[in-house]
């Protein structure tokens, strides 16, 4: 396939969308159909057959909405008309909504309620990754074409040099969202610039923070925005081999990856002579068998290699030897997942949003004790308080915002005196926090902030690979200083204890997640110290989660 | 090879490049403590003994794993890397059952000596007193993951020197344990060829030949240099 | 430091779960015993017929790791009726020996080392019994009472509890010599 040949598909593709009369978007993420989505396809599939001719009436499943709490989510679009997405759908409620909207009027329909788009859930949001999500079938590599897939790629290829190509990366000014924050463009020049007989690209999709979900929703819900990202990468540093690592527990994800693998080689947009160039780039999926660490880049790479998933030291970065000792690029999915936009419309146009040192969007999973949970993209930089009361709507039944735990274990929590921090990479690491991979946990006052620290080490104890010393052993040491002070049994010095064991740590770990597994436990000390000492000389928990000795 | 000239303790030291830290520390007679490195075996980098201080960095560098750079100014020996060297050797002795005084390698034990030297007169930390198994199905020698500190030591030799790779490291975190092949009993194990190089290279009483009495063990840690030595510049000084 | 009306320092010593191996080590100070009974008046302790551990203790040296419920008490009455508090050995340090046994179920233990008839519970399993019931597990001294000293070794050499016992009779902090400080 050429340029033109995909343009022509996406025409074709999108004239095919604007002969149906009526079209039933079923949100296919793990989300809704874990709350019984492929049920409610099942029955708008049934209950459309034979109404209207049935060739003008569409029903597909699509990538995610947003607001995954309320699913199975459907939106109804008919050509000329206002969309209607409706919550909590069940396969009862399927005949009336088909019978509304194909016969007698949208008023009709009584049972499941709409979410509204003009609610603030919507409207402060930025969606550029995830611009096309809701509208694609991840299953139809045609449907990603439509909306202007694979355009950046074939832009790349036939009108800019690999320099340029990292150039714009530059501009853009994007940063790594696996939790780093490395600027993209300088890693990928890196690896364009490292001496290596062949390169390889591998995209992070292990995504392992507790409560975290971005990139599964990503790779479940537009696998090809991914391929076109690496292959742009590919194409700026040379490479002509990728793997995309899936977490273990991400089927569906790796079904998607794989279907839509094959597709665009299918279709020349992988493989051989991509679109016509003498580029050539090949892709494999690599699942993860159940670590958390095995995200952290060098026992990614030992993983890929058949190794056992332990992290090896650094340097040599993977950019100067990586897989098989040859120059690798590894970014996150939702990085990959940015490139084709920065491509398409220009590092500048990209810029425009964020702030001065964070640019862009960044995608959240926001949870917990907030009233609408969810998948939400948002400018970087937006406040915590936009996020938690304007997109999240608030705490429900009227509770107070204590605290937002973001970064997942490596991460600390944001209390509520620092509401309006822009979200951002240098304000939440002065805070002695992090962005992290996107995971944004929301407390309110029945959150004890010690068994939250506890709940994060003991994690980070579960994890840790088991090759240094100090998370290794530290880990379990510093579980067992918490369960002292959620015990009532501690005494002043055990909180020293901890303290210098957080220290040593951060100093003396092999690699991110023992070095970072302080975090939640120094953020909690420093913001709710007077927690800790309330568990500690009252025996007393002001949340009332930890039971004391009488 | 080029020179590069750095700093170490406040002495001006010269060394060569592509040497790392651990190396050139030695040389200039400072005893940086160790446990995983071997002279003669691939770095580790996992027990963070020789972590380091060096200029400009807020992380300290493990010196085994470190590069020599121009200009590098290092220190050795600060009261937080005692203090943290410290707490590492109680973490692992809280970590297992060393139970020095009913163990073969009491009195040559690297880990006993590490304690001595940074004194450390108890533990800190609540010992985890594991439920931990003794294999002692093979013929010649026994493990006893009891006094295991997983430096990998073992591991490596028999990968890298005997190039059988009998051992490896299964589980992970405080669980993780050595294994014979696919973690079954050493005596059914394929592929060792009971050369005992493992035994030797064990810093501590977890790899120990049969029916040797306690404190009479002694260990042979500088074989992989030797036979690495004797089979590059075919020379063998026994 | 000096407490008696004769200006004696007054010593006891504790035998916990040990096997008076520590106390041994206390006697083989030899010559160097009849120098410190100068100092020292011997108030309590396995080598003295005194029952209670007596009210104003100086120094008190503690042999053995806290492997029950009349040790975890007697581990308390040590610490309220004494100044100094000292681990003496490995066992009182670290657990050592004893606490090998941790980690067995006490119920398992106990019934292999008290055979009994069929459905009768062994002795040391819950309190009552005139066997002291057995805690869950080998404790160090410092886990259950603050430390002063601590004196590592199995046993220490007699070298280091009599310059431990110098150091404590002029009021000095305790330094062990190098090497001397070791366990096993
Ligand atoms: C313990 C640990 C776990 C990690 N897990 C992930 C992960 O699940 N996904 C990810 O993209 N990056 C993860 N990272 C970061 C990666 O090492 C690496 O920095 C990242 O994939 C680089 O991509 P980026 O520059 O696009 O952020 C992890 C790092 C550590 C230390
Ligand atoms: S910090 Fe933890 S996870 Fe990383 S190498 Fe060390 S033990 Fe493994
Ligand atoms: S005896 Fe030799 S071959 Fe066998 S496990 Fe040890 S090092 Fe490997
Ligand atoms: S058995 Fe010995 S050499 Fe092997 S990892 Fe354990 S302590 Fe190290």
């Amino acid at each position: 396939m050429n340029r033109e040949e995909l343009e022509s598909l996406a025409l074709g593709e999108r004239e095919r969308a604007s002969r149906f009369s009526c079209r039933f978007l079923c949100c296919a993420g793990t989300p809704c159909l874990s709350a019984g989505g492929a049920a409610v396809r099942k029955a708008l599939e049934k209950a459309v057959e034979g109404k209207n001719g049935n060739s003008s009436v569409e029903v597909m499943g699509t990538g995610c909405v947003g607001p995954c709490s309320r699913g199975p989510l459907v939106t109804v679009v008919t050509p000329g008309e206002e969309e209607h997405t409706y919550e909590k759908v069940t396969p009862q409620a399927v005949p009336e909504i088909v019978e509304a909207h194909l016969e007698k009027g949208v008023e009709a329909a009584s049972v499941p309620s709409t979410v509204s788009r003009d609610s603030s859930f919507f409207t402060k949001q930025q969606k550029i990754v995830l611009e096309t999500s809701e509208r694609i079938d991840p299953e139809r590599l045609e449907s990603y074409v439509a909306q202007g897939g694979y355009s950046a790629l074939a832009r790349a290829l036939e009108d800019m040099t690999p320099e340029e190509v990292c150039e714009e990366l530059v501009t853009s000014g994007l940063r790594g969202r696996g939790g780093a924050g490395y600027p993209t463009g300088i890693k990928w020049k890196q690896v364009r610039g490292a001496q290596g007989e062949r390169k390889f690209v591998v995209a992070n999709g292990d995504e392992g923070d507790p409560g975290a979900y971005m990139d599964r929703t990503l790779m479940e819900s537009d696998p090809h925005r991914i391929l076109e990202g690496m292959a742009i990468a590919a194409y700026a540093v040379g490479a002509e081999q990728g793997f995309v690592y899936v977490r273990g527990e991400y089927p569906l994800a790796a079904e998607r990856l794989g279907k839509a693998i094959r597709a665009a080689e299918r279709q020349g947009l992988l493989g051989d002579d991509i679109l016509g160039s003498s580029f050539s780039f090949r892709i494999r999926i690599r699942m993860g068998a159940g670590a958390f660490v095995c995200g952290e880049e060098t026992a990614l790479m030992a993983s890929i290699m058949g190794r056992r998933g332990q992290p090896v030291p650094r340097p040599p970065y993977p950019a100067q030897r990586g897989l098989w000792n040859a120059p690798t690029l590894i970014n996150n999915v939702e990085t990959f997942g940015s490139v084709p936009p920065v491509i398409s419309r220009g590092g500048d146009w990209y810029s425009r949003w964020g702030t001065d040192k964070s640019k862009g969007t960044k995608i959240f999973a926001l949870a917990g004790k907030v009233c609408q949970t969810g998948l939400i993209e948002v400018p970087m930089g937006i406040t915590l308080r936009e996020i938690v009361f304007d997109i999240g709507g608030g705490i429900p039944g009227g509770g107070a915002f204590k605290a937002a735990q973001t970064g997942g274990p490596s991460g600390g929590c944001i209390p509520a005196s620092h509401l309006d921090t822009p979200m951002d990479y240098e304000s939440l690491q002065e805070l002695g926090s992090i962005i992290g991979s996107g995971g944004l946990i929301v407390m309110d006052e029945s959150s004890c902030m010690v068994d939250v620290a506890r709940f994060f080490m003991e994690f980070c104890m579960d994890e840790s690979c088991g090759k240094c010393t100090p998370c290794r052993s530290g880990t379990v040491q510093m579980v067992r200083l918490l369960e002292k002070i959620k015990g009532g049994r501690a005494s002043a010095h055990d909180l020293e204890k901890l303290e210098e064991l957080c220290e040593l740590l951060k100093a003396t770990s092999l690699c991110g997640l023992g070095q970072t597994a302080p975090n939640p436990v120094l953020s909690t000390i420093r913001h709710f110290r007077h927690e800790y000492e309330a568990h500690i000389e009252d025996r007393h928990c002001p949340a009332g989660v930890c039971s004391m000795p009488h | 090879m080029a020179e590069v000239t750095l700093t170490i303790d406040n002495e001006k030291v010269s060394a060569r490049e592509g040497q790392n830290l651990l190396q050139v520390i030695r040389e200039q007679g400072i005893d940086l403590p160790t446990l995983c490195h071997l002279d003669g075996l691939s770095e580790r980098g996992g027990c963070r003994l020789c972590v380091v201080e060096v200029e400009g960095s807020s992380r300290l560098a493990a010196s085994c794993v470190t590069a020599v750079r121009e200009d590098m100014r290092v220190t050795t020996a600060s009261d937080r890397l005692l203090r943290y060297r410290r707490m590492l050797v109680e973490l692992l002795f809280a970590e297992r059952n060393h139970v020095c005084s009913v163990c073969v390698m009491n009195g040559n034990c690297e880990l006993q000596s590490l304690a001595t030297r940074f004194g450390v007169d108890h533990l800190r930390y609540e010992p985890l007193y594991p439920r931990l198994p003794t294999d002692a199905s093979h013929e010649k020698y026994t493990i006893d993951h009891n006094r295991c500190v997983l430096c990998a030591r073992c591991v490596r030799v028999c990968d890298e020197v005997e190039g059988v790779h009998t051992l490896d490291i299964m589980g992970r975190g405080v669980s993780s344990r050595i294994i014979n092949d696919l973690n079954q009993p050493w005596r059914a194990s394929r592929t060792c060829t009971a050369c005992g190089k493992c035994v030797q290279v064990c810093p501590t009483g977890a790899l120990y030949i049969k029916e040797t009495l306690s404190a009479h063990v002694e260990k042979r840690p500088d074989l992989p240099r030797r036979i690495v030595d004797a089979r590059k510049k075919r020379v063998w000084n026994s | 430091m000096s407490s008696t009306p004769s200006g004696k320092i007054r010593l006891a010593t504790v035998w916990l779960s040990g096997c008076s191996g520590c106390h041994m080590s206390f006697l083989d100070l030899d010559e160097q015993l009849l120098e410190l009974n100068e100092h020292i008046q011997l108030v309590h302790g396995p080598l003295v017929d005194r029952k209670d551990f007596p009210p104003e203790v100086d120094v008190v040296l503690v042999e053995g790791a806290v492997n029950n419920e009349e040790q975890k008490e007697m581990a308390g009455i040590l610490r309220e009726q004494s100044r100094i508090v000292v681990a003496l050995g490995d066992c009182a340090v670290t657990g050592n020996v004893p606490a090998m046994r941790n980690g067995l179920p006490v119920k398992n233990l106990l019934e292999s080392v008290y055979p009994v008839e069929g459905g009768h519970e062994p002795p040391g399993l819950s309190s009552g019994s005139e066997v002291p019931r057995l805690l869950p597990a080998a404790l160090p001294l410092h886990a259950v009472v603050p430390v002063d000293v601590f004196l590592p070794g199995c046993p220490p050499h007699a070298r280091t509890i009599g310059s431990a016992l110098k150091a404590l009779l002029k009021g000095e902090r305790v330094v062990l010599e190098q090497g001397m400080c070791r366990f096993g």
